[in-house]
């Protein structure tokens, strides 16, 4: 048992952080959750793209560097804590792209990663349906059969980015009347540009178009855009998914640096006596590096051939979780500037820990939600009997 | 890096498990707590039959060097057995004459004795509080009392703890052994090192709890149906594994820092691991002590009962919280006060 990078990866390491501070934007982007926003990130993925940096772990043929999973963490933990920019390309990056690696062609991999690396088309995910959020098994759009493809038809709802992005994938009811909700379910991708679909912004806690709505009326999508066997679509959304709660989407590194800046803060003028506090700001930083060890243990497990499963429901709450405490106790610790919105002038970090805690406060509903990740435990890592839902 | 259990480490651990689970420890806690030594005593010799106190003695002693990984495996163990006796402070003292040095021969005596299981050993630092546990039955106390260093032979009488299975005790000073800075700098070592192995058995008093709590949960019927089904309970269960997941890694690799440090041998080296150990040790004692308030209320009236072994767990988690260092000292330690880093 060790801690220990290779040469290898200390010198992946190493060039990644130099590679950072040499790009990293000295002020901090506007909000991916606006226009101009969004532009400037698409623009930031792109330069990302040029220092092959956008997804580490990629084949070099689709753009990637082929790195390991070890290096990826390690990347993200430079790139958090350079400040880089949030990432746009998230969906499609974290969840599209592992998703294909597993289920797609060989024709799909090729002609979707190499762009979505690009920063050219950015992804978002439709799932979520006003009638089907935790028990996402009961959506109900369809996918029709037409010539050569599948016609779609329905309402999709939260789906995150979706207000300015280029394409979506998502699960749509393909085999109506099977015997389980969970049957019958076709997995595609489509263009949120193309005929027939209405995209209606919707503005999260704090007023920006974060999420929209999807209204979907005999959409075309070719043969080639679905992923996996049609009617097969839970088995893949389950590989997604699993994406999704474990590291992929929230890795340590974000936790590690979040916690670093807020040990930072408390230093530079909380006052001493208020242990309270500081009791919060100890446990941010406990749980950021329990959180970067468990990483390291998991990639160990998967080298040598483990695989993550209901493992992903425990990360996923942890994080969650983690990311709520260490953004309020910044705001108990900025006290009167707390309050002050990301749109402040005076607003202190550019209002990063404002704009950080609105978006931590969703960590807990989306992805699964965290009761329904806390059933998931109990059945499937604690052998406990299902119940009633 | 591969920051995983090898395969032979894994071994031992199972291994160790299956001899306390064969060696009935539930009897001997209690034969312990109502002032019988000699069953734990042959739990002792069984688990120093297996190496497990050379884990913390250098091989010219006897030991097997100072093994901070190995000692988290077995120290797991002991916590998920709830075995009796002062053994995190037989493997710290051990830990603390070798930090020593010269200790004017007494050190080369102890280490071997404790190496072959011969000596149970205490250990105490009055700085942090006037009680050592198991002065009684131990063959040796060693305390600290701010730069000395004195082997106590007596022991007052017992003061009952919370835990019947920890008897604790104030002792009267002894023969000098040593004396001077190098005294505190090696006790503060020790310290930390007490702590790592608190954590470790913590860690197995959480796991042993949840285990108990999971078997029953799926066996007891109310409404019909097994209590398992019910959402609160699952949730409940759910937090707890959740908690002693992510302790876990911490207390490993607080003990990978640890050896780290103690082959690096510098002070700088050492107080770093002792920040990992200070998260490891707030983590693990928190998240035991949510399995054993999970575990008594699960169990519902029977929880309440000393006559059902898993009491002798709970106790021993709320006790394990606060030794050798609360979670309050932990976390000023993980983050010391401004005032106190500029001074
Ligand atoms: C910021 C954000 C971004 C999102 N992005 C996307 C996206 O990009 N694409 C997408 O498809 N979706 C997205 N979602 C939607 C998200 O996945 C859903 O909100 C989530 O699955 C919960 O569904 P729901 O909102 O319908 O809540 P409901 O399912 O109605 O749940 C309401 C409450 O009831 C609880 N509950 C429900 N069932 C149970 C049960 N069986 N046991 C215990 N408690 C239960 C839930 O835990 C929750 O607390 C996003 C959500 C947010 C907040």
């Amino acid at each position: 048992m060790d801690l220990e990078l290779t040469a290898a990866d200390e010198e992946f390491r190493r060039e990644a952080r130099d590679w950072l501070a040499a790009h990293v934007p000295a002020e901090p982007l506007p909000s991916l959750e606006t226009a101009e926003g969004f532009a400037a990130h698409r623009a930031w993925e792109r330069e990302l793209h040029g220092g092959r940096w956008s997804a580490v772990t990629w084949p070099e043929e689709y753009g990637g560097r082929g790195a390991s999973v070890l290096q990826w963490l390690l990347f993200e933990e430079e790139y958090h804590a350079a400040r880089a920019p949030g990432r746009v390309s998230q969906n499609g990056v974290s969840l599209l792209a592992p998703t294909l690696f597993e289920h797609g062609t060989d024709e799909q991999v090729a002609r979707v990663l190499p762009p979505m690396a690009r920063g050219e088309t950015v992804w978002a995910q439709a799932w979520s349906e006003p009638g089907a959020g935790s028990d996402l098994a009961a959506l109900r759009s369809a996918a029709v059969r037409a010539d050569g493809g599948w016609l779609l038809r329905g309402h999709k709802t939260w789906s995150s980015r979706a207000a300015f992005a280029d394409r979506a994938f998502g699960l749509f009811r393909s085999h109506p009347g099977g015997d389980r909700p969970h049957h019958g379910l076709t997995y595609l991708m489509f263009d949120l540009a193309a005929p027939g679909v209405t995209v209606r912004p919707i503005g999260r806690l704090d007023g920006k178009p974060a999420f929209a709505e999807l209204f979907l009326e005999d959409v075309f999508v070719p043969d080639a855009d679905v992923i996996g066997e049609p009617g097969q679509g839970w088995r893949v959304a389950m590989s997604t998914a699993g994406n999704e709660r474990g590291l992929t989407l929230r890795s340590p590194g974000r936790f590690t640096a979040a916690a670093d800046r807020l040990a930072a803060l408390w230093r530079a003028g909380a006052d001493p006596a208020d242990t309270a506090l500081r009791d919060r700001v100890a446990d941010a930083l406990i749980g950021a590096r329990a959180y970067q060890l468990s990483a390291y243990a998991g990639v160990a497990r998967l080298t040598e051939g483990g695989t993550p499963g209901a493992a992903a429901s425990l990360t996923k709450i942890f994080w969650s979780e983690l990311d709520i405490a260490l953004h309020e106790t910044a705001l108990d610790l900025l006290g009167p500037h707390g309050e002050l919105a990301d749109a402040a002038p005076e607003a202190p970090d550019h209002g990063g820990w404002a704009d950080g805690w609105i978006f931590a406060l969703a960590g807990p509903v989306y992805a699964g939600t965290n009761e329904i990740q806390r059933d998931i435990i109990a059945e499937r890592l604690l052998g406990l009997p299902k119940g009633r839902r | 890096m591969r920051f995983l259990l090898d395969a032979e480490q894994a071994e031992f651990g199972r291994t160790l498990g299956r001899m306390l689970a064969a060696a009935d420890t539930p009897a001997a806690v209690r034969a312990w707590g109502a002032g019988d030594s000699a069953p734990g005593s042959a739990v002792w010799r069984r688990l120093a039959g297996a190496g497990v106190f050379g884990l913390a003695v250098p091989e010219k002693c006897g030991g097997a060097g100072f093994l901070p990984v190995d000692l988290i495996v077995s120290f797991v163990e002991l916590g998920r057995y709830a075995v009796p006796g002062p053994v995190v402070e037989t493997a710290v003292a051990a830990v603390l004459l070798e930090r020593l040095g010269d200790t004017g021969g007494l050190a080369d005596i102890w280490r071997p004795a404790i190496a072959a299981g011969d000596a149970m050993v205490s250990y105490a630092d009055l700085a942090r509080g006037p009680y050592a546990l198991d002065a009684a039955t131990a063959d040796v106390t060693f305390l600290v009392d701010g730069d000395t260093l004195r082997a106590s032979d007596g022991s007052g009488p017992v003061q009952p703890s919370v835990d019947p299975a920890r008897r604790l005790a104030r002792c009267p000073g002894g023969a000098v052994l040593a004396s001077g800075p190098a005294v505190r700098a090696a006790a503060a070592q020790a310290d930390d090192i007490a702590r790592l192995l608190t954590a470790a058995q913590a860690l197995g008093v959480g796991r042993r709890l949840l285990d108990d709590t999971v078997a029953y949960v799926k066996q007891r019927t109310q409404f019909g149906v097994a209590i398992g089904s019910f959402q609160a309970v699952k949730h409940r269960l759910a937090d707890v594994l959740l908690a002693l997941e992510f302790a876990e890694p911490l207390v490993y690799g607080a003990a990978v820092e640890v050896a780290g440090a103690s082959q690096a041998g510098t002070a700088d080296a050492a107080d770093a691991a002792g920040v990992g150990i200070a998260m490891a040790k707030v983590a693990a004692g928190e998240a035991a002590y949510a399995a054993a308030r999970a575990a008594l209320q699960l169990h519902g009236a029977l929880g309440y009962t000393d006559e059902l072994d898993l009491s002798l767990w709970i106790r021993k988690a709320r006790a394990l919280r606060n030794a050798w260092g609360t979670p309050a000292e932990c976390r000023a330690r993980v983050l010391p006060s401004p005032v106190a880093t500029t001074r």
